[in-house]
């Protein structure tokens, strides 16, 4: 069964609007144009005088932290061609993100999974959070590269290693952010699945993991940023491809000038995974707003 | 003598908190034949969802039991629909999927899916609510929401109805629209049904028997007053009519003369 759907009288001025072109596109174009400016305009002058302060303080010395006008000259093959490869660890800087990217996604789905179901288990269960809520309190504070020698003594092996301490470093905020999720869930969704006996299984995926979903994207976002934190401390100790190896190996060579340019790489990784993970929950939890 | 379709009996409820104990509801006895519509009246605070939350078996009772078709309420079920009164529709779920969501769990096995999504359509059209089936609820207003409570509450086909305080947040016009509407389907389905209101024009338009609890703690049943009102009824015919007035009074007499003496 079809209704007509009501009609809307303040589409007509938008019609008329549509019927008169030669100023709108110039004023689309500046509306546009000046919307741009607002957003890129102040964080691009901001950085230029922020270059020009660093600039000034270091100028051409030779000694200390290279200036910017050093850093072009003695990197400039780094930030212009971050794509070559010539074999062994000596490749473009898009190489070792992606490698450390790698080891992220790997590690950091993991600790997705694990914190998930864990958060859910302390968030649902009272006894479990009493007994695992105070432990967990006191491990996820502690810091990433303190895992690393109890990871290698466990795994003996880099890659292991640097998996789990990337794991065990993203999967605190995942646990604590689901398990309040978990126990904010609304009674009345709990007496619709009352009414309703939903089972354990159909109120997990129907109710439980729906109603939580905010509260784990908020988890997995401070999560993932976290693993970007370990992985680049724990490729400093382990060696191989990865941009934390790449980071440790030139300040042995002396090369601060190409360090600058990969932590500006980091930064803007880790921002864009942030991004990424903030993006994803809002596609998900579309419609969930607490209304 | 025979039993009633739904027969609260000698039910007392004690809530218990650490050492303190409160004892809310004290031998509540009350018989409801089926196609009854009964509304339990009370001021705030005297136990009345409390009551309902028993019948429905989310809440235990303490002493005494609720039968419902010969079978004691043990816990909470789909034959027992609430329509709870802040509609708590699924927000991540559209309309239609939450009318679907109740009917594919009820009728899992017993109906087909075309058959169960043509139930699910059908139970929308009985509210008036076909047209926004696809919306989700943050985007339809709260009497919309209601309309969609009251589907998905009438789409398990329950033996009994509750009605927690449905129009309670309501505004006056959007509440009346609903009690006629309820009022239509009562006659078109003949439900068995309680609820809950603390409005007296609600209670005595639309109910066969109005239940008056006393007040809490230890709320009791106070006094039951039939409304002998030939249906379908009209708000603007009733509003004059003799037995409406009187009933009107006579709740009003209950729930503040009393109330100051």
């Amino acid at each position: 069964m079809s209704f007509p759907k009501p009609e809307f009288s303040a589409s007509e001025p938008i019609v008329m609007d549509l019927r008169d072109p030669p100023p709108r596109p110039f004023a689309g174009l500046a509306r546009r144009a000046s919307a741009t400016a607002a957003a890129v305009l102040p964080p691009a002058l901001t950085l230029l005088i922020l270059m020009t302060v660093w600039q000034l303080l270091c100028g051409d010395s030779y000694e200390g932290l290279p200036s910017p006008s050093r850093i072009w000259l003695e990197s400039r093959e780094l930030i212009v061609d971050p794509f070559f490869d010539r074999g062994g660890v000596d490749k473009g800087l898009f190489w070792h993100i992606v490698t450390s990217l790698k080891r992220v996604a790997l590690g950091f789905s993991i600790s997705a999974v694990c914190g998930v179901l864990l958060g859910v288990l302390i968030g649902a269960n009272r006894w479990a959070h009493r007994g695992l809520d105070p432990i967990f309190q006191v491990l996820r504070t502690v810091p990433p590269l303190a895992w690393l020698p109890i990871s290698l003594a466990a795994f003996h092996e880099a890659n292991p290693s640097a998996l789990f301490v990337i794991f065990v470093t993203s999967i605190w905020p995942i646990i604590i952010n689901t398990a309040v999720g978990v126990r904010n869930i609304p009674d009345d969704y709990v007496n619709v699945a009352r009414v309703l006996r939903l089972s354990p299984v159909e109120y997990f995926f129907r109710i439980l993991l729906p109603a939580t979903t905010p509260y784990i994207f908020t988890g997995l976002r401070i999560g993932v940023g976290m693993s970007w934190l370990a992985i680049v401390a724990s490729e400093m100790l382990l060696g191989g491809v990865g941009v934390g190896f790449f980071i440790w190996d030139q300040y042995n060579a002396s090369r601060i000038s190409d360090i600058v340019v990969a932590l500006a790489w980091v930064g803007l990784t880790g921002f864009f995974l942030d991004r990424i993970v903030a993006f994803a929950g809002r596609i998900v939890s579309r419609g969930n707003a607490l209304s | 003598m025979a039993k009633a379709y739904l027969s609260i009996e000698a039910v007392g409820v004690t809530f218990q908190k650490g050492a303190s104990r409160s004892e809310v509801l004290h031998d509540i006895n009350l018989q409801v034949d089926q196609g009854e519509f009964v509304s339990i009246i009370g001021h705030s605070g005297c136990g009345k969802s409390t009551l309902l939350n028993v019948v429905a078996g989310l809440i235990p009772v303490t002493t005494g039991a609720v039968i419902l078709d010969r079978e004691a309420v043990e816990a909470p079920g789909p034959e027992r629909a609430v329509v709870f009164q802040n509609h708590s529709l699924l927000p991540w779920l559209s309309v239609q999927e939450n009318v679907r969501l109740a009917v594919d769990k009820v009728f899992a096995g017993k109906k087909s899916a075309a058959e169960r999504r043509d139930w699910t359509l059908h139970n929308l059209d009985l509210v008036k609510m076909t047209q926004a089936r696809d919306k989700r609820p943050s985007e339809i207003s709260g009497g919309m929401k209601q309309r969609v409570g009251i589907a998905r509450a009438l789409a398990m086909q329950p033996k009994v109805l509750l009605l927690d305080e449905p129009f309670g947040a309501l505004d006056a016009l959007t509440r009346a629209h609903l009690q006629d509407s309820v009022m239509e389907i009562q006659t078109a389905l003949k439900n068995t049904v309680l609820m809950i209101t603390h409005d007296v024009d609600e209670a005595v338009l639309l109910s066969d028997r109005i239940v008056m609890m006393t007040n809490g703690p230890r709320a009791g049943v106070g006094q039951i007053l039939s409304v002998d009102l030939a249906r379908p009824r009209d708000r603007l015919a009733v509003a004059g009519n003799p037995t409406y007035v009187g009933g009107r009074a006579s709740v009003i007499e209950f729930l503040y003369a009393r109330r100051a003496a």
